[in-house]
């Protein structure tokens, strides 16, 4: 029982993150016209767990003090893919969502690759193969279109047994099946070394190279069923450079609400998800308190810089100038 | 890796050319083969006319690429670009409909909104030591944010003033055109302050060692700051002579320059990890990349071919030049 303190330790940014967002989804509800119905419920649910999927496949880079800007590229790329492949019967289908997530997952092994047999920095990296993922899905969709397993897409979007938001299991279920085995294994107990102290790391014989590659492609494969999701939501494929740019942006900012360092080491896929939530609560807010939707982006940006800002506090901490320039 | 034989090569040329980096030298390479292969392809691509329109559209990526040298040089990057260079555009022009004065200071009012977001930049990079890339692109977010709203409350003007036109397509001396000017007076006063004063040495050793430059007694804070102010300001200037070029502002208008930005100050051997690089290279890789970017549209080449090329180039010169150290 002596351990509860170290654990909390560990886990403030997220309960910082899940305590933000109960207390914005709270004032949510509290003022919605229509109060906690499930219709209410699901579509919260449905909105936030697009933008979670993104977020998580941001932190697993962000543990290795790295950082993916190509990850809305990579939603893009996968919704266009998804659009063409994730139709006809069951098999075909299932074999198009198989499809989809392998084609994610190559992209973080790409973006992986570059950036630890590259030894580039991951921030130009990944602009670079940003831009190229993005250019694939021109490509593949130059207009908008296409279709999706209409029957899988609601199902997915949909609720179980009347109540549950099916968007929410599946989260629950990415979580019990990707992230927990990941940040419990040796593989992720490097990632989050690498991003701690690299030296550090190599020195206690880590395998950070192992480690940080499949943070990459973990990252590439959550993205892709961001991506999947997104077609499930709109029935159709779209290359929009602002889904990708806005993409990219909110997951940062639910990466940092979600009390993930962007330093490297710290933090939890856990807590981004609450980030992402809470983030979409904070945007909701401003609907049922009827402002004008064009004042959303700059809500929006206001809130990440408030939020980056908020990190800079560990600063009056510092008792050496020199920590100053790490 | 090439380092070595590279060295033993240059050896042997003579003294102005060893000074010239491996890049530049590369990157101007490359510029003459990409005008033999236009060359080949039409006549059209060698004749005056044509070299003189590619330098003028240089220009515009050619200022703000100075910013983005600027602030790679100390080891950070501006992504707040796009909207910084969209949003000195959009104040120049509603600037008219406040009055003759207004509308002749439309210029230096379109800067100062840059160097405003930039000096925000600064304060977090420099003071709050929030990562660049993250404080800029939640500027860049803000400022989108700002202009939606600014936009979408009432309809500014969105006419380029007669300056504006004057300076990005006007000609003062006969058959040069003014942007061409302008580019090189921002170049000229760039390598002045990167090579003649204590500010450029300052920055140099910033992006080698902050810490080192510290300690030797720079206020590394105030440089860096002001290096922000600076991208900023001639971010918007970018703007400014595009809304000029094309004679109005628009929304989306800054989106196209972060990129080849980025690819330009790379192409040109500056280290993407601050403290190495030459003004030369700069040059070379905003000609480098205007060039390809025309020979690809007169090749009919889709938005989409342009946007993969785009990341192939930033990364394979960067796999040539901009690799860490392996520290291990």
């Amino acid at each position: 029982m002596r351990d509860w303190r170290y654990w909390l330790a560990e886990q403030r940014g997220t309960l910082i993150a899940l305590a933000i967002f109960a207390l914005m989804f709270t004032i949510y509800i509290s003022n919605h016209p229509a109060g906690l119905t499930t219709n209410v419920a699901q579509t919260a649910a449905n909105k936030g767990t697009l933008l979670a999927l993104v977020a998580m496949a941001q932190t697993l880079v962000v543990i290795t003090a790295g950082i993916d800007l190509s990850v809305g590229a990579i939603l893009v790329l996968t919704n266009c893919i998804a659009s063409m492949v994730v139709t006809g019967n069951a098999f075909e289908t299932t074999l198009g969502v198989v499809f989809v997530l392998f084609v994610g997952a190559l992209c973080g092994a790409l973006n992986g690759l570059i950036v630890i047999y590259g030894r580039l920095q991951p921030i130009v990296a990944t602009i670079g193969t940003g831009a190229i993922f993005f250019g694939i899905a021109l490509i593949l969709r130059p207009l908008p279109g296409g279709t999706v397993n209409e029957t899988l897409a609601d199902a997915m979007t949909g609720k179980v047994f009347g109540i549950v938001p099916a968007s929410l299991l599946m989260l629950l279920a990415i979580v019990l099946v990707v992230w927990l085995p990941f940040c419990s294994s040796v593989i992720g107990r490097a990632a989050y070394a690498a991003g701690s102290s690299e030296t550090a790391a190599y020195m206690s014989g880590m395998p950070i190279r192992r480690g940080k590659f499949a943070a990459y492609t973990l990252g590439g494969l959550l993205a892709s069923i961001g991506g999947l999701f997104l077609t499930f939501f709109t029935y159709s494929g779209q290359a929009s450079s602002a889904t990708a740019s806005t993409y990219t942006l909110l997951s940062i900012a639910a990466v940092v609400l979600g009390g993930v360092s962007l330093f490297g080491g710290r933090g939890s896929a856990i807590g981004a998800i609450f980030g992402a939530f809470a983030f979409r609560a904070i945007g909701d807010l401003m609907f049922v308190f009827d402002f004008d939707a064009l004042w959303q982006p700059l809500f929006q940006g206001v809130i990440l810089l408030l939020a980056v800002s908020i990190g800079a506090l560990g600063l009056w901490r510092v008792r050496n100038r020199l920590e100053w320039f790490g | 890796m090439s380092d070595t034989t590279m060295g033993r090569l240059s050896e042997r040329m003579p003294r102005f050319i060893r000074r010239i980096e491996p890049p530049v030298a590369i990157s101007f390479a490359c510029i003459i083969l990409l005008l033999l292969f236009g060359g080949l392809y039409s006549s059209a691509f060698l004749s005056a006319d044509y070299l003189l329109q590619q330098l003028k559209v240089a220009s515009f990526l050619g200022v703000i690429a100075t910013g983005m040298m600027l602030v790679i040089l100390l080891g950070q990057i501006d992504l707040s670009v796009p909207w910084v260079v969209a949003a000195g555009a959009m104040m120049a022009c509603a600037a008219t409909a406040y009055g003759p004065a207004a509308t002749l200071a439309a210029v230096p009012i379109g800067i100062l909104c840059g160097m405003l977001i930039g000096l925000i930049n600064g304060i977090g990079v420099a003071y709050l030591r929030i990562p660049s890339m993250i404080v800029t692109l939640a500027t860049n977010a803000v400022a989108q944010g700002l202009m939606v709203v600014y936009t979408g409350g009432f309809s500014p003007r969105d006419f380029a003033t007669e300056e504006m036109r004057y300076l990005a397509t006007g000609s003062l001396i006969p058959g040069v055109p003014n942007a061409l000017i302008i580019w090189a007076i921002v170049g000229a006063g760039m390598v002045f302050v990167l090579t003649r004063t204590t500010f450029g040495r300052a920055v140099y050793g910033i992006g080698n060692r902050e810490r080192a430059a510290y300690l030797s007694g720079v206020n590394t804070r105030r440089v860096v700051m002001i290096a922000f102010i600076a991208a900023g300001g001639l971010s918007a200037f970018g703007g400014v002579l595009l809304a000029g070029y094309a004679s109005k502002a628009a929304q989306g208008m800054g989106d196209a320059y972060l990129l080849p930005a980025i690819a330009a100050v790379v192409l040109g051997g500056t280290s993407i990890l601050g403290g190495r690089g030459s003004y030369l290279g700069t040059v070379a890789g905003v000609i480098l990349i205007t060039l390809l970017l025309s020979i690809l549209s007169v090749l009919q080449m889709p938005e989409a071919g342009r946007q993969i090329i785009y990341g192939v180039v930033i990364i394979a010169m960067l796999l040539l030049y901009g690799r860490s150290p392996t520290n291990q």
